[in-house]
């Protein structure tokens, strides 16, 4: 009988691809982002994606502000890992200017950049737990987060739109009690890291949805664009804090974790040990913040004490003509990268001398790295489609900028 | 009457002057210093390397013929002395006033740890320069990008639509100096604009034969070839 069914010819039966969204409205795809699908059943054949919902040219926007208004615009971008953001467009412009920070501002600009990695990563830990249907980490990287966000709130003022960073210095000194809390973090955070890794790392349904899931080779990687976790997870080991150092970043003892396979899970794996290691760098920059002021005391950028602005008429002047015109950055342009939570981080800024840009550029790391799914998700079900979005580690903000 | 030494007076003599005028055309031979790799490229393409110069204190960048690109880039990539095989950025710059427009490449080398700027820069009647997505698949995006806001043509791009902007967007290219910051057309205009658009916005022509849209009879929509838009 069974084999008589299978015997009768289907004549009739004929398979069609469809075409179906996913998003722009949708929690899976970490933002505003549609993807157009191309499905053969589960499969998928083609995979589009479709950006710029959250378009809000912001480097049209800093081309009519001064230097030292972009930075709100910059934390906007990456909602996720705000901090860094501010650090890089001024790290990008004092390169332009050939200032020299203060120590104790690096550090402060370290901690605040290794920080915003952690912070970073442990939003997509929680958000791509959930998309394979674990829910516990979730809630515990969230809990975590907060305290970051408490840590931002006392430093800047804001959970998310920190402003932080000027030309020059910081918005401001760091707060009393701060770096103890901070140091708190340091202590406990990997407590909780170390459970959830025992909730992911050797689950077999976690395993099942991320390996050889996404597999995307070292070749291909570069080929493509490919920086940070996501790179390295691909066996190449290029890390800007190691390879171009900046900030001293060379005099850290810390590893940089490479992956082998390329799939979903060695990227998981490779952001994980990477929160470990931002924790490292975390302890010794702790170690070593020096006292001191946190800004240069560099005419062209700094503004004099109230106490001078006050009781003589040159400190007066300068701190009205910084504050009116702006600072100007001398003709020129300067590309200046970090290694970010989600890859190469870069600004290219263009000056003719003036108070106000020529052109600011963002290199952003997600949007290259996004551009790469077609080719990831090409074959897999549509589940799986999640899981590599998922991976990659994006922020709509900064693809659309 | 200034007092000599004072805070006042650095500000007043503003930053130091670059040593470059910037976006304007470049005779060669403008060393700043020797360099071993555009000695290379001198040595091997001759004229296509039009200029070479040192910015932000430690970064170079060379001027190449816009018409060589494809060749002097493939060069950079393939060398085993070069191998910049991690295509970071490739991005435009407007000067404004009618100064050619600058495509620029950002490579790096992982074999060697090394930054390269790479310009080229486009007259604005002829904004048409050889895609490099052959060379990187990063190129796509990131050329569709310069192609969306600055009306750059990649010729031999696979897919050169707006990417940011929608398709259907009829303004121009946001990121020219003459483009004004909220858009050429009126509120009213943008808004119909806006709410008026259908499935050929949204959809590829293929896309839409695969979803079988009913009573689709494709005709070229209007941004789809990507020549719309208002050009100068």
């Amino acid at each position: 009988m069974t084999e008589k069914i299978l015997e009768i010819p289907e004549p009739g039966m004929r398979t069609e691809p469809m075409l179906i969204n996913i998003g722009p409205q949708h929690p899976a795809t970490h933002g505003v982002l549609r993807l157009i699908c191309e499905l053969d059943g589960e499969t998928v054949l083609k995979v589009t994606p479709d950006i710029g919902f959250l378009h809000s040219s912001f480097e049209k926007l800093g081309e009519y502000r001064t230097w030292n208004q972009i930075v709100p615009l910059t934390d906007r971008m990456d909602y996720l890992a705000p901090l860094m953001y501010n650090c890089v467009y001024v790290m990008a412009v004092e390169k332009l200017m050939g200032l020299e920070v203060t120590e104790r501002c690096k550090i402060v600009r370290v901690l605040c950049m290794e920080m915003e990695r952690i912070f970073s990563h442990l939003l997509w830990l929680g958000t791509t737990a959930i998309d394979v249907g674990a829910f516990t980490p979730f809630l515990y990287a969230f809990q975590e987060r907060e305290r970051i966000y408490k840590l931002h709130e006392s430093f800047t003022g804001a959970r998310i739109t920190t402003s932080a960073t000027r030309v020059g210095g910081m918005m401001a000194d760091l707060p009393e009690g701060w770096t103890d809390s901070l140091h708190d973090f340091v202590k406990t955070f990997p407590k909780t890291l170390d459970e959830i890794d025992s909730l992911l790392t050797t689950n077999g349904i976690h395993l099942g949805r991320t390996l050889d899931i996404g597999v995307i080779s070292g070749e291909d990687a570069i080929n493509c664009g490919f920086t940070g976790p996501n790179l390295r997870a691909s066996g190449v080991d290029y890390d800007l804090r190691k390879d171009n150092p900046y900030y001293d970043y060379e005099t850290y003892d810390f590893d940089v974790p490479i992956g082998e396979n390329g799939d979903c899970y060695d990227r998981y794996l490779v952001r994980m040990e990477e929160m470990r290691q931002s924790l490292r760098i975390l302890e010794q920059a702790l170690e070593r913040l020096p006292e001191g002021p946190i800004n240069v005391a560099d005419p062209r950028v700094s503004l004099p004490s109230k106490t001078d602005c006050m009781n003589d008429m040159e400190s007066m002047i300068h701190h009205f003509k910084l504050i009116t015109e702006g600072i100007k950055v001398p003709a020129g342009d300067c590309y200046f990268a970090i290694e970010g939570s989600k890859g190469e981080l870069g600004m290219y800024v263009v000056s003719d001398g003036g108070e106000k840009p020529v052109r600011w550029r963002i290199r952003p790391p997600s949007f290259v790295n996004l551009s790469v799914i077609a080719k990831l998700a090409e074959g897999h079900l549509v589940s799986d489609l999640i899981m590599i979005n998922a991976s990659l580690d994006i922020v709509l903000g900064e693809i659309d900028r | 009457m200034e007092k000599s030494g004072s805070a006042f007076d650095a500000v007043e003599q503003g930053p130091e002057a670059s040593e470059s005028t910037v976006g304007t055309p470049r005779a060669s031979g403008g060393d700043q210093i020797e360099n071993p790799l555009v000695t290379a490229l001198r040595g091997r393409f001759d004229s296509s390397i039009l200029h070479h110069e040192i910015q932000a204190s430690d970064q170079h960048v060379v001027f190449v013929d816009a018409a060589d690109n494809r060749k002097v880039l493939s060069w950079l990539k393939d060398e085993p002395d070069q191998l910049y095989d991690l295509l970071v950025d490739v991005t435009a710059v407007d000067y404004g006033g009618g100064r050619p427009i600058q495509v620029v490449y950002q490579l790096w080398s992982i074999a060697f740890k090394r930054a390269l700027r790479v310009k080229c820069e486009l007259p604005l009647d002829a904004l048409s320069i050889d895609s490099v997505v052959a060379l990187w698949g990063a190129a796509n995006w990131l050329e569709r990008e310069v192609y969306d806001l600055f009306g750059v043509h990649f010729r031999d791009h696979p897919d050169l639509r707006r990417i940011l902007m929608p398709q259907n967007y009829a303004e121009g290219y946001p990121l020219r100096k003459d483009f004004p910051l909220r858009g050429r057309f009126s509120r009213e205009e943008q808004t119909r604009r806006a709410l008026s658009q259908d499935y050929h916005d949204y959809y590829t022509l293929e896309e839409l034969e695969v979803g079988g849209a009913p009573g689709i009879e494709p005709p070229a929509p209007p941004d789809a070839t990507g020549e719309g838009g208002v050009s100068r």
